[in-house]
């Protein structure tokens, strides 16, 4: 009994330990005027690296991106891998990629915020830019891969000299409906908290600054109607957008699901890819948060282990969730006994191109779940950004296994195929890789990274709240 | 935008009799000359982009030493619910209601291969290059089949062309169509009789009569796609 006491003394002293208050940015208050400062030296600083990199990156976008695309158009499709029964590349795989990448940013933001999750405070804004950039890279898959690019309008709905209106039972329609629904929603989500971080910019800068500020800033005084407004605003969106992001990807995963294609007729696929892009887009989040950490100025500041480690737990459960779902539709595939679809599983376990299977199961099961249990490599920023990097390999691996290694083994043994990617898709494929830094590295020093007035409110107004054995800060009282 | 029955006569189909079949790829030829197919060249046929509306799938039966070569053209099947036509955005796909046949209109495909993708036979090619025609010999080109440009998907239509000009013989000859007189490119060029084509809605048409045969079995029908195309396999090594 002594022994037992003794033990659970010990543990909670541990625990206290760690839990030093100065480590959480809550408990580690600044004066708002300093606050300010930071950030605005933050977004205003550039150095000699930031402009190697934004021309480099500008330069990856010319040449990789709008080089090998413009190629492509003048020459036609044959410069890429595709060939019969292989109709879709890696081209199709990026843009999953990047819409699974997309969804985290709102459901780091939105979903933190309706639960009032106050670690999310400081790298919100982040994980919605990535949101919109992600979506800016992604939503330019299917234009890439069209055969006649310069007739896609041919899927937008409107009273047109052709008499015709696209056909609504489409994946495809449903796909643009609703990621342009998307990009618009989450736009207008990042710019809303945005506003008072812009009127605070406009009041310290001069110049074309000054007057491209204002004019976002829309006439911002801070007010107690306007924070009202706002808030409400706000409040309105973090929930309304979350069944947005939810339909974009299962209609996505419609994309397949919807099909006859063996392997990709599956009911699971809708929560299946769900889960699988919230994995990949949380690990996103974390991998950006490292980059900003370790390259803007102050950032350290803000960023703190305790948000690594908070994120690190949410990857590690849909790193659990995905699992589940992976097993379940292999289960209801290999159950289901339809010999094709047992023998794309063989495949993908067997095949030639097995390895990408393996990698899949090792970067998105094995390294997360032998990892992040660990509260210090949680805590380690540094091995957090690989581990992420690793989990973005694997989910990327994951849509090639379901994407060009399905499509080459279906039905008829006679017309199975092998799929190589050229030189063009790759470069492409690296090109809007390049488009979604660059365009996040411009930002940086264009608007506020962090929410600074969100992290003050927290700062300042916060209670503490006993949520099981642990105390947390919470801002419930001010809703 | 499956079948649609508005009391149309007409319900073309085909019987492809496999043990007829000698492998001869007649079939394949002709359709390229009579549909403007392109001709790909070697390098793309080995790396699969040979372009082709019908083909020959070659397989072996039996075990060695006893094996035996065997043969199955295979072309758009005609699906009566055709997977590929909900899935065109921009209605390229689309279900002719007279002729009761799948057809794929050029001008409006914006080339997405979802179409192709979402086909369990394969069936659909999509043109990677434009087609390369030197000097003397655009002038086989048939005048009554549009010449595809890069970018889109294309298929076998039946020979469509045919149906509509055997059409438009017999009514301005006012009597109804013979059976047989509308023949494919494919149906022609077949030299062991193996393809037979004609209006299934007619009980008494030859191809009628053949798809009741009890050697007949249609590719792939759990998946519930209701081709037009019938096939005719006996057992044995030389047919049932």
């Amino acid at each position: 009994m002594a022994a037992e006491t003794k033990l659970f003394g010990k543990l909670k002293t541990s625990e206290q330990e760690h839990e030093d208050p100065k480590e959480q940015l809550m408990f580690d208050p600044r004066p708002r005027e300093e606050l300010n400062r930071m950030v605005m030296e933050m977004m205003t600083t550039t150095t000699r690296k930031f402009w190697l990199w934004a021309i480099g990156l500008g330069a990856g976008v010319v040449v990789l991106l709008f080089g090998a695309w413009g190629y492509m158009i003048s020459t036609g499709m044959w410069v890429t891998g595709l060939r019969r029964p292989i109709y879709w590349g890696v081209f199709i795989v990026t843009f999953v990629f990047w819409i699974g990448i997309s969804h985290a940013g709102t459901f780091v933001s939105a979903i933190l915020r309706v639960f009032k999750s106050e670690f999310r405070r400081p790298f919100t804004r982040a994980a919605e830019l990535m949101t919109t950039f992600g979506l800016a890279a992604g939503a330019l898959y299917p234009l890439i891969h069209l055969g006649r690019v310069w007739v896609f309008y041919f899927m937008v709905p409107y009273p047109n000299a052709r008499w015709l209106w696209p056909n609504f039972r489409s994946p495809l329609v449903w796909d643009l409906l609703a990621i342009t629904t998307y990009l618009l929603s989450s736009t207008i989500y990042l710019y809303l908290p945005l506003v008072p971080d812009l009127a605070m910019a406009r009041d310290r800068t001069t110049g074309i600054r000054h007057t491209a500020y204002k004019i976002l800033a829309l006439g911002w005084r801070g007010t107690e109607a306007e924070w009202f407004r706002l808030k409400k605003a706000i409040q309105i969106f973090a929930f309304a957008i979350i069944p947005v992001m939810f339909s974009v990807h299962t209609i996505v995963s419609w994309d397949f699901a919807v099909s006859q294609v063996a392997g990709w007729h599956s009911t699971i696929f809708g929560p299946y890819f769900i889960i699988g892009a919230i994995l990949s887009g949380v690990s996103a989040v974390v991998t950006i948060l490292y980059v900003l950490r370790s390259s803007l100025k102050h950032m350290d500041y803000f960023l703190r282990p305790e948000h690594f480690d908070a994120l690190g737990k949410l990857i590690l459960v849909f790193s659990m969730s995905w699992a589940y779902f992976f097993f379940n539709d292999y289960l209801l595939g290999w159950y289901g006994g339809e010999a094709a679809v047992r023998q794309i599983l063989t495949v993908h376990a067997t095949g030639p191109a097995a390895w990408v299977w393996y990698t899949m199961l090792i970067c998105n099961i094995v390294i997360p779940w032998l990892t992040l249990w660990n509260r210090k490599i949680r805590r380690t920023p540094w091995l957090m950004f690989i581990i992420t990097l690793l989990i973005n390999v694997g989910m990327y691996m994951e849509r090639y296994t379901i994407i060009p290694l399905t499509l080459g083994h279906q039905r008829t043994p006679f017309d199975w195929g092998v799929y190589t990617p050229q030189p063009i898709e790759i470069s492409i494929v690296l090109g809007t890789f390049c488009l979604f830094t660059f365009l996040y590295l411009i930002m940086s020093r264009l608007i506020p990274l962090v929410p600074v007035w969100e992290v003050q409110e927290g700062q300042v107004a916060h209670s503490l709240r006993k949520v099981g054995k642990a105390e947390v800060p919470s801002v419930t009282e001010l809703d | 935008m499956a079948e649609v029955s508005k009391g149309i006569a007409e319900k073309w189909g085909l019987v492809v009799d496999q043990d007829r079949c000698t492998g001869c790829n007649a079939c394949v030829v002709a359709c390229s000359m009579e549909n403007n197919v392109p001709f790909t060249g070697e390098d793309n046929v080995a790396f699969g982009r040979g372009t082709y509306w019908i083909y020959n799938k070659r397989m072996w039966e039996g075990t060695y030493p006893e094996v035996a070569p065997a043969f199955q053209p295979v072309m758009c099947q005609q699906c009566g619910s055709a997977p590929c036509e909900p899935v065109c955005p921009t209605f390229a796909a689309v279900h002719s209601e007279e002729e009761q046949i799948n057809l794929q209109i050029y001008n409006r495909c914006i080339g997405t291969r979802y179409c192709a993708n979402n086909c369990p036979y394969h069936a659909r090619q999509f043109n990677f290059e434009d087609p390369n025609i030197p000097e003397p010999m655009n002038s086989y080109l048939n005048p009554d089949v549009t010449v595809r440009r890069r970018g889109v998907m294309e298929k076998c239509t039946f020979c469509v062309q045919r149906i509509v000009a055997g059409r438009q013989t017999a009514s301005a000859e006012d009597r109804p169509l013979r059976d047989g007189e509308v023949t494919p490119a494919c149906v022609a060029a077949c030299p062991s009789d193996a393809l037979v084509f004609g209006d299934l809605s007619d009980p008494n048409s030859r191809v009628s009569q053949m798809a009741q045969n009890e050697r007949q079995y249609k590719l792939m029908d759990e998946l519930g796609t209701r081709p037009k195309v019938t096939y005719l396999k006996g057992g044995g090594r030389n047919g049932g």
